[in-house]
């Protein structure tokens, strides 16, 4: 079974296509790197495979179900723009939060396990309004990966992380992938990507202008697949 | 073949309402000649009027809502602007009536002060629309509205009903008590009749404005994503 | 059940927000207060031919409905920020579960400030609360339900819109003009020591099916307004 199924979607705003007759099949255990143009679609396209919104046209299948599904959603973990954490709350706070609504048999025991694992553990108790802006994207990894999803949406997640934090988020997306678990993260840093990502999806325009496995040519030559999928926009 | 049918349902409108207008002004029995009193012949229409908008409205949301089709979204935007006109109409006509008939511009009684309420609650609709640029947000944001509107609608009409008793018993003979004569309802029924056609009218050419508003969006989308 | 669990979550993750920076509870508290003030002037309280009980019910209502404005606008507004709005939609709860938390937390944090205004207010205007209050309270109860489902679905339409504040106001108001309505009449008479009953009764059928029904169609399209 695949883990991700796009099949033919489009999505409309008014009269104006942002996404045209996508199609995309990601198998269980790969990494896929998607990439594109501000304005292109991957943001738009990452909402509709999390569940924010739904295509106007075509379908999505998660591991063969519907994205909207209850199920489905427990094994998709999203990690967008935003940190997606309460201010006035505590770490450990935010992290039970998300424990419950993901039904974790014992939420308090895997918050303690992610706040250890991103070094936030000394400060778990405190107001994620004091935190330093490392430790709040340090949380938000840690809400992430909490209930262990078996498919990782990352909306740009090297973007305005600080060293610390790409370390621990490159250790635990290592972790996953070592596990077999699905990746699908949109990027420009083509680097940091490139090197984790089996796959590589490219979108221009709203259509996926390539799809395949990631070749030795792309990752020494970051450019190499905008220069010849690119066209000129 | 559009433009005839617009051209058609005006011709209609406008020729219904000059015929009523003689019919009215001229041709009544006796005690129907005072303009105060005429002034019903507008102001009920207006408000069946306004209120079959607002449940047509309430079936194009659905509609939108089931099929994703933004027509529908038009289509009930239009019929929401023009009934919010015909409910001014009414309260417009209700305010003149009543300054005839009780000497003061506004009474709170059950009709009049229902028909304000659903007019808020719908230019309350039409305020939402322009608050939100991207078309398919708007439609779906309004459909909302537009549901629960139109239940609101049920709700706000029979509690002031049961709220305020001051307003002439109902005059339509479709309901038991009616206060007027024979021969005198007539003028209302064609009035709504022209009132629809009207309606109908400007709807069209509501709808015809929405469409080209969309694509204006659209190609300012395009021109911008490149 | 998983559905009450996550409920009580969200539900819980909202009060405890609020709880800890108290704003928007101070706000409404003393706007209501500000409110009853401003009234006294409009009439003097003091004057014995004044019969408070013609307008006891309005007067309460209006307070209460104001000071809802205030509280209910930041129940899906607090999420905007960090963009935790997107969390929880992608979550496992279904948007009618994430309605009904906030509904939840609003309703609870409304009726706080209604049983503290009530106390200010029989003390301002000297009016016995006690006779009816069972009544009371239960008209309380259903009231402040049906203005917590408008505002948490029109706090939860408005979100993302440019002039969030204004709106929010000018839509709820008039939906709510049904069961506003109804607490006004009946309030004014329990407040006069008058119960249930006769011909007030039907407006306790009126508050039952706006609660009713409106909970039933938010629940149900929520999803509308939260998943683009």
């Amino acid at each position: 079974m695949t883990a991700l199924e796009v099949d033919a979607v489009w999505k409309y705003y008014g009269d104006y296509p942002a996404l045209r007759d996508v199609r995309l099949t990601v198998a269980p255990g790969s990494t896929v790197a998607l990439l594109g143009r501000n304005g292109a679609g991957k943001t738009t396209l990452l909402r509709i495979l999390a569940g924010l919104s739904k295509p106007s046209q075509g379908k999505v299948k998660v591991y063969g179900a519907d994205t909207r599904d209850e199920a489905t959603r427990r094994r998709i973990g999203v990690l967008g723009h935003g940190i997606s954490l309460y201010d006035e709350l505590s770490a450990i706070e935010n992290l039970m939060i998300f424990g419950r609504l993901y039904g974790l048999p014992d939420p308090a025991r895997r918050a303690e396990e992610m706040l250890e694992r991103t070094g936030l553990d000394r400060v778990r108790d405190g107001l994620v309004r004091e935190f330093s802006r490392g430790m709040r994207q340090r949380l938000a990894v840690a809400r992430v990966f909490l209930h262990d999803p078996e498919l990782l949406l990352l909306d740009e997640p090297f973007t305005a992380l600080d060293d610390r934090a790409i370390t621990v988020l490159q250790s635990l997306l290592a972790g996953m992938h070592q596990r077999g678990r699905t990746i699908v993260m949109s990027t420009h840093q083509l680097r940091e990507a490139l090197e984790l990502a089996t796959h590589v999806a490219l979108i221009q325009r709203g259509q996926i202008a390539y799809a395949g496995e990631r070749t030795a040519e792309m990752a020494a030559d970051t450019g190499w697949l905008y220069r010849t999928y690119g066209g000129n926009g | 073949m559009r433009e005839k049918i617009l051209y058609g349902l005006g011709l209609v409108g406008m020729g219904l309402l000059a015929w009523n207008l003689y019919k009215i002004a001229f041709d009544l029995p006796h005690q129907a000649n005072v303009a105060a009193y005429q002034i019903v012949y507008f102001h009920v229409p207006a408000a069946i009027t306004a209120f079959t908008g607002f449940f047509v409205a309430l079936v194009a949301s659905g509609l939108y809502l089931a099929t994703g089709a933004l027509k529908y979204d038009a289509f009930a935007a239009g019929v929401t602007e023009v009934a919010v006109a015909f409910a001014s109409v009414n309260l417009a006509t209700g305010m003149i009536w009543a300054r005839y008939a009780w000497g003061i511009w506004w009474a709170w009684d059950a009709r009049l002060t229902s028909m304000l309420a659903c007019w808020l609650i719908y230019a309350g609709y039409l305020i939402l629309r322009r608050a939100i640029d991207e078309p398919t947000q708007r439609a779906r944001l309004s459909a909302f509205l537009s549901i629960f509107g139109c239940v609101d609608v049920g709700f706000v009409y029979k509690s002031i009903e049961w709220f305020r008793t001051q307003h002439p018993a109902p005059v339509l003979s479709i309901r038991q008590g009616g206060g007027m004569g024979p021969g005198m309802e007539s003028p209302i029924y064609w009035n709504w009749l022209a009132m629809l056609c009207i309606a109908s009218l400007l709807v069209i050419v509501r709808m015809r404005q929405e469409d080209v508003s969309r694509e204006i969006d659209s190609l300012r989308r395009m021109a911008h994503s490149y | 059940m998983t559905l009450l669990r996550q409920t009580l979550t969200i539900a819980g993750k909202d009060l405890r927000s609020e709880l800890r920076t108290k704003e928007a509870l101070n706000a409404s508290l003393a706007f209501s207060v500000v409110i009853f003030l401003l009234f006294s002037f409009a009439f003097d309280p003091g004057n014995l031919n004044l019969d408070i009980n013609e307008f006891s019910g309005g007067l309460l209502w209006l307070a209460f409905a104001f000071a809802a404005a205030l509280s209910l606008n930041r129940s899906f507004a607090r999420e905007l920020q960090n963009d935790c709005l997107d969390a929880l939609v992608a979550s496992p709860a279904t948007p009618g579960v994430l309605f009904l938390g906030k509904a939840l937390a609003n309703f609870t944090l409304l009726l706080a400030v209604e049983m503290i205004s009530l106390a200010v207010f029989s003390v301002m205007y000297d009016v016995r609360i006690r006779p009816q209050f069972g009544s009371l309270l239960l008209v309380i109860l259903m009231t402040t339900w049906a203005m917590t489902v408008i505002g948490t679905a029109f706090s939860a339409l408005t979100v993302n819109l440019r002039m969030r504040e204004l709106m929010l106001p000018i839509l709820t108001y008039p939906f709510l003009i049904p069961p506003l309505m109804a607490a006004i009449l009946l309030t004014t008479d329990l407040l006069a020591g008058m119960p249930i009953g006769g011909d007030n009764a039907i407006w306790v059928r009126v508050l039952v099916a706006f609660d009713v029904i409106f909970s039933l169609l938010a629940v149900v399209f929520i999803d509308i307004v939260l998943v683009g």
